[in-house]
């Protein structure tokens, strides 16, 4: 029985479809991304998983229990790592815990020998007194991410987990949720970090507005959609833009501003080429989420 | 329109205020203690002294019951309306809970018991005034606590309505300036309403402080409330039509 079982889930505002007929299947101990551009019905999905909001059409199971009628049930055994920190500023980091554990029905006694496992597994031991005022993004992330672990959940909901935090701090997330992962944790995430979900997801969606566009494990998706080599032509572009043009260097090519995206199997001639130019700044990557999640979604912005 | 749908996840939302309120309990209970103190002997005495007995009572004691009501109904608007708004929109406190097994309901049936608690600690910090000031001793005094958590849940409703209907902590200026002021001063707070012109006292008669003082003012004195069961009924009706409609409110702007 998968953790997370979806069929045709739909959710309208006014004349705005937010979410529309999501299937999602989510299986015990796997860890999936939910990707999408701005607006592309991520939180409106994760909220109608906890049963917040209220679909218009769609089936939802988490755990066998049926949503939203047994959303209080199922909350038992999820932590939610929201999107924006919504850590309780009136108290500090260790009450921040113990209140949260009392919303379980946890006593005093089985949250004392819990929260300071949590402030370890945090790294916020030496915080443990501090009000949350004076804690750094990272460290209220940190505590945000002990927080929801506090129920012992066995589903994890995390809407965008990194955002706003430096390099130092979103390793030190990611490499919190792989070990999360490995003690068997299920886990559904948003981001729209692509190297994120590269980095953390056995499989993922790309949601766009409110549909399922793709999904597969990240190599899947790249192989699929994307030829394995990128070169990215950075400046001076005209002057190979006509060669370009004329001869079949790479397999497709995409204009943007300055920059020309160019995809193909084989990159040595094009290589070739560029190498005549020195004046030309030019990237040769291997293919990757991000070139998949454009060349699905496009690259207007999404305010 | 739905009915609350009561359950005792509220207890951990209640035990959160409660910790955040003993961090600061000496001020607080040092504020409810000190303004209607200040309030009972600078009015009570100040003009007493100049105005004859009110219905045989010195003023003071007249004032003593009005200022009960006033201060609770005071104690639980502030609460429900500053206090209750910051967690449900500034702190994003009620956002946090809602991930947990705890319901809407549950978090404002705490909020609601909450600020009931606030009014009745309001309402023993005055009756500590009103025995410290030797306005009156009596055992029928008792039954102020009790009161003052009636009081405290007919205005906890009244104003979680206007914390489910407000966009900001401006909005929470028309409430003041058309409800609370006008019901301080039309109600028999600090003079009887039997003094106004007719069609204000039938407004008076009308709003629950009335009701409140028609129950505080007999207590103070010894005696017991006449109409009790109405006076009650009407407390009652105000504090649970209010938090029902604040639940309906609440529960429409948190699933927009």
């Amino acid at each position: 029985m998968p953790t997370v079982h979806v069929r045709g889930l739909t959710k309208k505002y006014g004349g705005y479809t937010a979410v529309n007929g999501l299937d999602l299947t989510i299986e015990r101990g796997e860890c999936f991304g939910l990707l999408g551009p701005n607006g592309a019905g991520k939180t409106t999905t994760l909220n109608l998983l906890l049963g917040r909001i209220t679909a218009d059409s769609g089936h939802i199971t988490i755990h066998n229990e049926p949503i939203p009628s047994r959303a209080r049930q199922s909350r038992m055994h999820i932590g939610v790592v929201p999107q924006i920190d919504n850590l309780d500023p009136d108290f500090t980091v260790t009450e921040n815990l113990a209140v949260y554990g009392r919303y379980f029905g946890m006593d005093k006694k089985t949250l004392q020998a819990k929260i300071p496992h949590l402030l370890d597994f945090a790294e916020l031991s030496h915080k443990a007194h501090s009000p949350i005022a004076s804690l750094s993004g990272g460290m209220k992330r940190r505590l945000t991410l002990a927080r929801a672990l506090i129920n012992d959940p066995d589903l994890l909901i995390l809407d965008e987990p990194t955002t706003g935090l430096d390099p130092q701090a979103r390793h030190m997330i990611w490499q919190r949720l792989r070990n999360l992962a490995q003690q068997g944790k299920t886990i559904l995430l948003t981001t729209h970090f692509m190297e994120e979900a590269e980095r953390l997801c056995d499989r993922l969606t790309i949601l766009d507005g409110g549909r399922h566009i793709a999904q597969g494990t990240p190599e899947n998706l790249i192989s699929e959609y994307i030829e394995p080599h990128v070169i990215e032509i950075i400046s001076h572009a005209d002057t190979v833009q006509e060669a370009l043009h004329k001869q079949a260097y790479c397999d497709r090519m995409e204009e943007a501003g300055e920059t020309l995206f160019c995809y193909m199997h084989t990159p040595e001639l094009l290589i070739q080429l560029l190498e005549i130019h020195p004046e030309i700044r030019y990237l040769h990557r291997p293919a990757n989420l991000e070139d998949v999640f454009i060349k699905l979604t496009g690259r207007e912005l999404r305010d | 329109m739905r009915l609350p749908q009561p359950s005792l996840r509220f207890i951990p939302i209640w035990r959160r205020n409660l910790l955040v309120w003993r961090k600061l309990a000496i001020p607080s209970m040092l504020g409810n203690l000190a303004d209607p103190m200040f309030y009972m002997l600078a009015l009570g005495f100040g003009l007493g002294h100049l105005l004859p007995k009110i219905n045989g009572i010195p003023y003071i004691t007249f004032l003593a019951a009005g200022t009960l009501c006033y201060a609770t109904m005071n104690s639980a608007t502030f609460e429900s309306l500053y206090s209750a708004f910051s967690r449900m929109q500034i702190q994003r406190t009620w956002d946090a809970i809602l991930n947990t097994p705890v319901t809407l309901d549950d978090i404002i049936i705490g909020e609601f018991t909450w600020s009931i608690t606030k009014s009745m600690l309001s309402g023993i910090a005055i009756l500590m005034a009103i025995l410290i000031l030797g306005i009156a001793h009596n055992i029928m005094l008792i039954w102020l606590i009790p009161l003052a958590g009636l009081i405290g849940a007919c205005f906890t409703g009244m104003a979680l309505v206007m914390t489910a209907l407000a966009p900001n902590y401006d909005f929470f200026m028309y409430y003041f300036s058309l409800a609370i002021t006008p019901m301080t001063l039309l109600c028999g707070v600090f003079f009887p309403s039997s003094e106004l012109p007719a069609l204000l006292q039938h407004i008076s008669a009308l709003l629950p402080l009335s009701h409140a003082i028609e129950l505080a003012r007999p207590l103070v004195l010894g005696k017991i409330p006449s109409h009790l069961f109405t006076h009650v009924a009407v407390l009652t009706c105000y504090g649970l039509i209010g938090l029902c409609l604040a639940i309906n409110l609440i529960e429409k702007r948190f699933k927009q």
